[in-house]
């Protein structure tokens, strides 16, 4: 961090504003916040326009830490990566406008609304919060998600909630190929249909989906919904004001992959 | 990881725009993605006259003292042999130190037309055909506009690509959009990895196409036209490579008239898409989208193994 080195450009001149790397390849490390947003009492409102990515996300903390703001807007985002990450407090953060890849990353209480739409691995890692997407969302929507709500009223893309270690996912359109990828804990509900390879090598958790699902993936199995799935899902649509598509099915991890089978199924019939 | 982009005019007049303006601005807002070299697929408006961009030395070749006297000499070689292969030239102008832009009438088959000129020591044709334009070199998507005026280019659509280097070196052979040797208007660029390059590769040179460099994304753009030429429609064409293809992709191509996007059965490759009423624009990532359209825009990403196709 002592040592500041700009970013070579390929023609041999250093690039100005911003894009300077210390040698860790940490971005702009003597960045400041800049101090540009308009506080009104416990509201603050953030032209993010000028600013870069890291600009923006200093001034968000700073606004929380040191100006005592809890609603904070943030206009003209311009679908940035890496926006509104890390923020461990509780707080109520409305982005108006797109999201780039990493939006609402690591963080532990916030409730952020997106009016636009995400790209990929939006709240990855969210502890807890509520996160509120308006459109659609890339691939990797709430990857490795511990908890809290994750809602997207819009489709989502391919491996929806892979790794995802609890918390919920709700997605109002449809969603892409292994969705659920590898979950370990936590619910996802998918309004709309689920592409190929559902739930795939999922270890536990419940995926609830209302449309047409493509094909399970290996070790997924449909179960039984009971009166406590369709309360949570009722109680979660009251919450969020969406609309009810009908009757949900529900699959879970079939446990077949708990214990590792040393035959091959050819040899299992010569045994048998 | 690369970053792709295409964008077409649809129902203006005449479909025309700024677009090689507007690529830049997208290709710039992906830097990150790829700061070694960027490279374009331009398609002016439609003419009977047949543009070949060539070049005749690589950016990285060193200075000697007869570096420009050697140059000169093989642009000299160029036009006889293509007035001698039976081209009424209509102009060479020189793009750049190396590169080159030709404009002439010619009735023959091109594959003839391209082995003669490429022959020719240090000579590479970039693209040939009646509106495509492929334009690539060293450097991001700014530097490279600014060394061959693409600002002032009006066209109806096109491709653009910002490569990171990570199995070959940096130079303009190995750089993206990749024209379909030797078949006129069709070009390609590919995020991604093929893992049946060797096998296609082989397949494909017993038909007897050549390849101008030892990227896997260059049989992409020789296997649609081929299919192509053996009469599939472009759709067709591309939903067959999703099978035949094996390894994980986005790519985009481009004819004369058509922009296509396809995206291989894992979705690991990144692309949104946004389709407006006028305009249809894809890119690795949405920052690149929001470069070029200053309203607020609905996008999504496709899904795994689709295959999408629009005509200007």
């Amino acid at each position: 961090m002592e040592q500041v080195v700009q970013a070579p450009e390929r023609d041999g001149t250093v690039a100005t504003k911003p894009g300077r790397y210390d040698v860790r390849g940490l971005a702009e490390p003597d960045a400041v916040a800049p101090r540009t947003a308009i506080v009104s009492g416990t509201t603050a409102e953030l032209d993010a326009a000028e600013l870069s990515t890291r600009q923006i996300n200093l001034e968000l903390r700073r606004l929380l830490t040191e100006e005592g703001v809890s609603d904070i807007t943030v206009r003209n985002p311009r679908a940035r990566h890496s926006l509104a990450v890390g923020l461990l407090e509780r707080c109520r953060i409305t982005i108006d406008g797109s999201l780039g890849y990493f939006g609402c990353g690591l963080i532990d209480g916030a409730e952020i609304h997106v009016t636009g739409r995400v790209g990929w691995s939006v709240a990855e890692n969210m502890m807890s919060g509520v996160v509120v997407i308006d459109k659609n969302a890339g691939s990797l929507t709430g990857a490795a998600l511990r908890g809290g709500d994750l809602v997207i009223r819009g489709h989502v893309g391919a491996r929806t909630g892979i790794d995802q270690k609890g918390g919920t996912i709700i997605v109002g359109g449809n969603a892409g190929s292994m969705t659920g990828f590898m979950m370990q804990r936590g619910r996802q509900i998918i309004c709309g249909d689920a592409g190929n390879g559902l739930g795939d090598s999922m270890y536990d958790g419940t995926l609830y989906v209302a449309g047409k699902v493509a094909s399970l993936g290996v070790d997924c199995v449909e179960a039984e919904m009971i009166d406590a799935d369709n309360e949570l899902i009722d109680r979660k649509f009251r919450i969020y004001g969406l609309d009810r598509p009908g009757e949900f099915r529900k699959f879970v991890c079939g446990k077949q992959l708990y214990n590792y089978d040393t035959l091959e199924p050819s040899e299992r019939k010569l045994v048998l | 990881m690369c970053g792709i982009a295409g964008i077409i005019y649809k129902n203006r007049s005449g479909s025309v725009g700024t677009v090689g303006r507007d690529m830049t601005n997208m290709l710039q807002a992906m830097k990150h993605r790829g700061p070694d070299s960027t490279g374009y697929a331009l398609y002016g408006e439609p003419n009977d006259l047949l543009v070949m961009r060539f070049k005749l030395a690589d950016p990285n070749d060193g200075h000697d003292f007869s570096y420009s006297l050697r140059l000169a000499r093989s642009r000299r070689e160029v036009e006889a042999r293509l007035s001698k292969i039976g081209a009424t030239i209509d102009r060479v102008e020189g793009e750049s130190e190396y590169a080159y832009r030709a404009t002439f009438r010619y009735e023959g088959e091109l594959k003839p037309l391209a082995d003669y000129v490429e022959d020719v020591p240090g000579a590479e044709v970039l693209s040939l055909g009646y509106s495509l334009e492929i334009i690539k070199d060293l450097g991001d998507a700014e530097t490279v506009a600014e060394q061959y005026r693409l600002d002032a280019f009006h066209g109806t659509h096109a491709i653009g690509h910002v490569r990171m280097a990570t199995e070959s070196d940096v130079d303009i052979a190995g750089a993206h959009p990749y024209w379909a040797y030797p078949f006129s208007d069709v070009a390609v660029v590919h995020n991604g990895q093929l893992t049946n390059y060797h096998q296609w590769r082989r397949r494909l040179e017993r038909y007897g196409h050549r390849f101008q460099s030892e990227c896997d994304s260059e049989i992409i753009a020789v296997y649609l036209a081929q299919s192509m030429a053996d009469g599939l429609p472009l759709e067709t064409a591309m939903k067959q490579s999703l099978e035949d293809l094996d390894g994980v992709f986005t790519y985009l191509v481009v004819t004369q008239d058509q922009l296509g996007m396809a995206k291989d059965e894992m979705a690991a490759k990144p692309l949104v898409l946004h389709e407006g009423e006028d305009v249809v624009v894809l890119a690795s990532e949405e920052g690149a989208i929001r470069a070029v359209m200053s309203q607020e825009i609905d996008s999504y990403d496709p899904y795994e193994g689709e295959v999408m196709v629009w005509s200007r």
